[in-house]
């Protein structure tokens, strides 16, 4: 199979004609450069795009309260109203899918000059009220301290966790917050912690970085918000469609508060999941496109191969009929055209791939180099081009195969031609 | 069927087709060559004798009668099992002596036994004891391009013995060469004859037929003339003392 007089035979073929070999050769090349560059520039986009959500509960949803749209048993269209405690437990207790639910409030009213003091230092920063079980849907990792728990919710403690930004602001460098107080709104809260969240691009109702969180309960009775609720996160167990419970949670809301069934307005949401679906379907849309036009591309270079092949055993007639003469059987004709073809696609395609990789590389570096530079909260849409090994050696198979079809029909027009004839061709 | 032929050819039938006519070249051919025979074909040109060596040869096929190549019927048969056929039993020479143009004598010689897997350290090594044995052992790593007419031939009858053939088909095999080199060619293939192996020799030079020991004349696809030379001599040459 390896035998030296095949290569000696391939290296021939290609000698013969080098430039005309090369030219066949970069149809090749240049398609699996353009795939490996186009894939690595899709996947570069996904990281860019994902990296904001990363460890974000991908199947959760939030709904707060709009103004109702509707007029409905006596009440106007217009009518502004707010979820609640009530609200809250009926939907645990209704729907059992639900694996976390975690109210919130939110003090747009708090913020106002700089309402967080803590000595000579003094600054403006948004508080939220939150229960423990926010992690599960918006996971952090704690610097300082530990996160809201239990007991701080149960004894209403006046505790409070912080955002990096506010730590920056408020403490020295260095300095362990753990036990220090702030006084938010003219309030003495302890901090016990301070969070960085994993997937700083996602800010719902506040940017997590400037953010003070309190517990729910605290918050609620210490500013005044009674049993209200803002909005709330969920999520759902595993395999449960999160647009479901949506739908099931609405008409608690509903009834609790009388808004009319046809409403649709009078409570918010956003659901992750479905949002995300969106974004796998443009990504799909982009992958298909990508795949599409570099198949087609290498369809283009594997025709120009299978083309060269057929000049060359044309060239070669005479010789392939000698090798038959004298005890070459078809099989090792064809395998020896065949493994030129191979030979011939398989290099310019790992070149290809080389080369793209190479230039997915250093745009990598570029990027790296640009980011380090660009102030830290600047998102980027574009980041890691790559393509993964499964890739690459999908790719080589590809190539492989590509190899082989682009010289079977030379290979079989070889062997069709009687050895007579072909000691006869001139 | 137990007898010392090598070739045996009965009623031999084959036709060409031209379009909506066929040609007739081969009209019914009877042939019988004894195992280490040395037979030259002659006739002029279109007389057949080239379609005849092409058949024995197995490169083509026969429409009518019965082909025995040692003993075996040759049929129509799949190009797999011809390539075994010739590689196995026939050594080919040509006018045009068909070397491989970038491989050296060597792997010229060897190319056979690389069909029949032979691996290539053995098989250039009986290269070099076949290009030794008809002095070119010096000319082992040239290209064909570098030799003489005669040097080629000399490789491409080392290539056809390599693979130990029962039978050497030779098409013309000094047809490109001057007379002086015909007769050292000719030698060599007496010397081939004398080991066993049954030459056939296609020519239309009365020279070169008359040192074989049978002379069979083609004309128009019969055969005209079947009769043993009376002037062939063994030559006394000895190059493949060894074997």
């Amino acid at each position: 199979m390896f035998d030296r007089d095949r290569w000696q035979e391939i290296l021939n073929a290609i000698k013969q004609n080098k430039f005309r070999s090369i030219l066949t050769a970069f149809g090749v090349f240049w398609a699996i450069f353009m795939l490996v560059v186009m894939t690595g520039s899709g996947n570069a986009l996904v990281n860019g795009i994902t990296h904001g959500f990363k460890d974000f509960a991908t199947n959760s949803a939030f709904l707060w309260a709009n103004r109702t749209t509707v007029a409905y048993e006596g009440y106007d269209r217009g009518r502004w109203w707010s979820l609640n405690n009530a609200d809250m437990e009926a939907i645990v207790d209704e729907i059992p899918e639900i694996d976390v639910l975690s109210p919130r409030l939110q003090g747009w009213n708090l913020r106002e000059g700089q309402n967080v003091v803590r000595g000579e230092k003094a600054a403006a920063f948004n508080v939220m009220g939150d229960y423990p079980q926010y992690r599960n849907i918006d996971p952090c990792t704690m610097p300082y301290g530990r996160y809201i728990n239990k007991e701080d919710i149960e004894l209403k403690r006046k505790v409070c966790i912080i955002g990096e930004k506010v730590y920056e602001v408020m403490f020295n460098e260095g300095e362990d917050p753990v036990g220090k107080y702030l006084r938010v709104n003219g309030v003495y809260f302890m901090v016990v912690g301070v969070f960085k969240s994993n997937n700083p691009n996602i800010n719902i109702g506040s940017n997590k970085k400037e953010t003070i969180y309190l517990p729910f309960t605290t918050m609620q009775q210490t500013f005044n918000y009674g049993d209200e609720v803002h909005f709330f996160g969920f999520t759902a167990k595993p395999g449960v469609n999160v647009q479901s419970i949506v739908d099931r949670i609405k008409p608690i809301i509903r009834k609790h508060h009388k808004i009319s069934p046809e409403d649709d307005q009078a409570i918010g949401g956003f659901n992750v999941q479905s949002e995300l679906q969106t974004i796998e379907y443009t990504f799909l849309g982009i992958n298909i496109l990508i795949w599409v036009v570099g198949i087609g591309t290498l369809i283009a270079g594997a025709v120009g191969v299978s083309n060269i092949m057929l000049v060359i055993v044309r060239e070669r007639t005479k010789e392939i009929g000698i090798q038959r003469a004298i005890g070459a059987r078809p099989a090792i004709v064809i395998g020896q055209i065949l493994s030129e073809s191979v030979f011939l696609t398989t290099v310019a395609g790992f070149l290809g791939l080389a080369m793209g990789t190479l230039v997915l590389h250093l745009t990598d570096v570029a990027l790296e180099a640009a980011r380090a530079q660009a102030p830290p909260d600047e998102q980027s849409f574009f980041m890691n081009p790559e393509i993964g090994l499964p890739m690459a050696i999908a790719s080589v198979i590809i190539l492989v195969i590509v190899g082989f079809l682009a010289g079977l029909i030379p290979a079989m027009k070889a062997v069709r031609i009687k050895p007579i004839e072909a000691l006869h061709h001139e | 069927m137990s007898n010392n032929s090598i070739i045996k050819v009965e009623g031999l039938h084959k036709s060409y087709k031209m379009g909506n006519n066929a040609l007739h070249v081969l009209k019914g051919i009877d042939l019988d060559i004894k195992a280490g025979e040395m037979v030259s074909i002659m006739g002029s040109s279109g007389s057949g004798k080239s379609t005849l060596l092409n058949i024995l040869g197995i490169l083509d096929s026969h429409d009518r009668g019965n082909y025995y190549l040692d003993n075996i019927r040759i049929e129509k048969m799949n190009e797999t099992k011809a390539a075994r056929f010739r590689n196995n039993y026939i050594g080919f020479i040509f006018q045009s002596f068909n070397l491989i143009s970038f491989k050296n004598a060597m792997e010229n010689v060897a190319l056979p036994l690389y069909y029949k897997n032979i691996s290539r350290k053995k098989r250039n090594q009986m290269a070099l004891e076949y290009l030794d044995r008809l002095g070119l052992k010096e000319w082992a790593n040239h290209l064909p391009a570098e030799l003489s007419g005669g040097q080629k031939q000399r490789i491409a009858i080392a290539r056809a013995l390599i693979s130990k053939p029962k039978v050497i088909l030779a098409d013309e095999p000094t047809g490109a060469l001057d007379s002086q080199t015909s007769f050292e060619v000719m030698d060599i293939l007496q010397e081939v004859n004398q080991m066993g192996i049954t030459v056939i020799i296609v020519t239309h030079e009365n020279d070169i037929a008359h040192r074989t020991q049978r002379i069979i004349r083609l004309r128009d696809g019969i055969i005209g003339e079947n009769k043993t030379n009376g002037n062939f001599q063994p030559v006394n040459k000895e190059i493949f003392t060894n074997s």
